[in-house]
């Protein structure tokens, strides 16, 4: 090839393009969905800065910016949001969808291979001329407000509508007012119930836990201080260990210690 | 080629002049002077970030009415370095829960990221740095701005990541909280320097400082000053947006669980974000390292040249990191929920309705509206633009007037005063009269529907 890349570019692309593919490796067989995440933006913070080492600043810049800041980042909010394990998709629900996919993939591949070993390029221009002359920005907004206008403003439309369709699909109207803090505490009042709030977990001298109820003045534990999800999964604890100690710490203060 | 060359003479350019690319001339800096940049500004963040903690402490002392650090070498300046030192020696405690390798990537991502955006902050004019005429900023390129906003993009993830590897509740709350705000503000933030853009015509930092010669931009994109500082204080997780570390509810959010150099590195990054979104704002709306106004008139634009820029920089930086202190000082944190409203229903869109206005008043300089302009004060202003302005001013008079009428119309209703006799149970708890109230008997109905509510507890739900 006439135009191979210069030794700067070329160290940049055999140190890059190695950590690209083995993010690529870790978003296929990494256990955990967030490694999986992170593999992935690796190798899509690589493409850009590939793109931006050859001539291409506005296009590298914006992979990042779009794919790791925006889009990976929400596959990340999404995950930690729902909690997704490595033990969820265990379960094959189509049967023989393994090997069906393997015929595919290798199909496409096959595909692939033929489509793009045959085709032949024209001499590449770069783009270091159109860089300096109109400048890169100015070249690509002539392209796109110019004469791609109309494809980049149907891609636009399209995205909204998606976007709108998901919120209408997603949004659930509220039948009637909510409560706001306000309005609880007026409820509280009125009630007479709680004004000053439910009681806290159990704080101890040395230890306190939320899975260990408050005790009332007469030493009986008290249920509402306890959240009722740990009720429920039988998680709540007994503060007599907690106790034991304390009599024994206020009896140490009380005649010294005997150790 | 000629295809872009037609398409060029067919639609009106909003940049004409070709400002695409960078005004800073780097023809003259071999990579060794490049080098010897990145060392500058790594050592100039460095210092910065251990004066500005020392900086913070006693202001906020002050502000408190007390003295702050003031042990640890003159007026307590070394007092950083020994925290510094402390968490070197610190034991680096790791959950047994956590993931061992994000664990640690995570304050490596933004201890690191963290410096990058510095690389393209023009910190002084061009300077002679042994033997080559050299500008005082590490590279340019056309898209310099859109870098920061990249990069910092990419330092989120060392916040989230920390969140969750943590294992732990409170951290993924913190980090879950981080990610949604960063990203949410970081749209306004992207939006706010639009109008920047508009008015410099370009993205590349030393075109945008070369463009502000005449006029800081902070004057003709007021609004985009104000949505960016609000912006930034929530982009850096500051006081009173400091919610992804809310030791009043979710203990110190993502960073809790982490101890020693791996917090450090996150404080690190923390301070040393601060500068970077200061050092934007000077650049995009303060002239970078220009001389303010009067100054830079003296001597045919003498204080503009060479090092002096790097003074100017620095002042202008650090009124920011003054104002970051003194929010921090005054103003309570917000609640999560009118965080994101503020964001989502307020400054995006009003920022939204700004850009298009910014692209009117460009359109009118460039006469796309007719020719007709007014002077005033030797600048002279588009009919167009001015026909708007007195829109909008019209329209901010009607508003305001309708507003004072709402706001008299309660004022009365207000100074009405309360009641002569009040019922001290009308709603169910006891309360005091007001001065000049006269009490009614408690009413029996009232006694027997407070004894009516079951004072026997109920399971929570």
């Amino acid at each position: 090839m006439s135009n191979a890349p210069g030794g700067g570019e070329a160290v940049l692309f055999w140190i890059l393009g190695p950590l690209a593919v083995i993010g690529s490796l870790g978003l296929v067989f990494a256990k955990k969905a967030v490694h999986a995440a992170i593999g992935m933006a690796l190798t899509m913070i690589i493409l850009g800065v590939f793109y931006i080492a050859q001539d291409a600043p506005f296009l590298g810049i914006i992979q990042i910016f779009v794919y790791t800041g925006a889009v990976i980042m929400l596959f990340l909010f999404v995950l930690m949001l729902i909690g997704v394990d490595s033990a969820d998709g265990f379960v094959e629900t189509l049967k023989g969808q393994r090997i069906a996919t393997a015929l595919l993939v290798l199909g496409l591949g096959a595909l692939l291979v033929s489509a793009i070993g045959s085709v032949v390029y024209p001499a590449p221009v770069g783009l270091a001329d159109v860089n300096q002359s109109p400048g890169n920005l100015s070249a690509m907004s002539e392209l796109i407000f110019g004469r791609y206008v109309w494809a980049f403003e149907v891609a636009s439309a399209l995205l909204i509508t998606a976007a709108l369709g998901a919120m209408v699909l997603a949004h659930r109207e509220r039948l009637g007012k909510g409560r706001n803090q306000k309005d609880w505490s007026r409820r509280r009042f009125a009630r007479g119930e709680h004004v000053a709030g439910l009681p806290v977990p159990g704080v101890y001298a040395r230890h306190n836990a939320v899975d260990t109820p408050a005790l009332l003045p007469d030493g009986t534990p008290s249920p509402l201080s306890v959240s009722r999800v740990l009720t429920a999964r039988d998680q709540v604890t007994t503060p007599q260990r907690y106790v034991e100690p304390e009599l024994e710490i206020r009896h140490e203060i009380e005649e010294g210690s005997n150790r | 080629m000629s295809t872009l060359a037609t398409l060029a003479h067919g639609i009106p350019t909003l940049v004409a002049d070709g400002k695409d690319n960078p005004l800073a001339d780097f023809s003259d800096t071999p990579v060794w002077v490049s080098l010897i940049k990145v060392v500058i500004i790594f050592v100039y963040l460095l210092i910065s970030t251990l004066i500005v903690i020392w900086f913070e402490r006693r202001v906020i002392g002050r502000m408190q009415q007390r003295p702050g650090p003031n042990r640890n070498g003159p007026f307590g300046l070394l007092q950083s370095l020994a925290d510094g030192m402390k968490s070197m020696l610190k034991e680096d405690v790791r959950p047994a829960n956590a993931d061992k390798f994000v664990f640690t990537l995570a304050p490596l991502i933004t201890a690191t990221m963290c410096f990058v955006s510095f690389s393209i902050m023009p910190i002084g004019g061009v300077v002679n740095l042994f033997g080559h005429r050299t500008p005082l900023q590490l590279t340019d390129t056309p898209v310099a701005v859109l870098l920061v906003l990249a990069v910092a993009g990419v330092g989120i993830y060392g916040i989230v990541l920390a969140g969750w590897s943590s294992g732990s509740t409170y951290p993924l709350i913190g980090g879950l909280r981080a990610s949604a705000q960063m990203i949410s503000y970081e749209i306004a933030m992207g939006l706010s320097l639009v109008a920047v853009f508009l008015y410099s015509g370009s993205m590349s930092t030393s075109q945008i400082v070369g463009a502000q010669a005449n006029l800081w931009f902070i004057i003709p994109a007021f609004f985009s000053f104000f949505v960016y500082v609000v912006t930034m204080v929530g982009e850096t997780n500051r006081l009173p947006f400091d919610l992804a570390e809310g030791e009043g509810e979710i203990v110190g959010g993502y960073f809790t669980e982490y101890s020693g150099m791996r917090f450090a590195m996150f404080f690190l990054g923390e301070y040393i974000n601060m500068f970077t979104v200061a050092g934007l704002a000077t650049t995009m709306f303060l002239g970078g390292p220009l001389a303010p106004p009067g100054i830079s008139a003296i001597n045919n634009g003498m204080f503009n040249e060479g090092w002096w820029g790097l003074l100017w920089f620095t002042i202008k930086l650090w009124l920011f990191m003054f104002m970051f202190v003194w929010l921090r000082g005054s103003l309570p944190r917000v609640r999560y929920d009118q965080f994101m409203k503020f964001g989502w229903k307020f400054l995006i869109p009003a920022t939204l309705g700004w850009v298009v206005l910014v692209a009117f008043f460009r359109g009118a300089q460039n006469g796309w509206f007719g020719t007709g302009g007014v002077t005033i004060l030797g600048r002279t202003f588009p009919v167009a633009s001015l026909f708007i302005v007195g829109v909008i001013a019209v329209a901010a008079l009607l508003l305001g007037w309708w507003w004072d009428g709402r706001v008299e119309a309660r004022e009365a209703r207000a100074a009405q005063g309360p009641p002569a006799i009040v019922d001290p149970f009308a709603g169910g708890h006891p309360v005091p009269p007001l001065p000049g109230q006269t009490v009614q008997e408690p009413s029996y109905a009232a006694a027997v529907e407070s004894s009516a509510a079951s004072p026997k507890e109920t399971v929570r739900g």
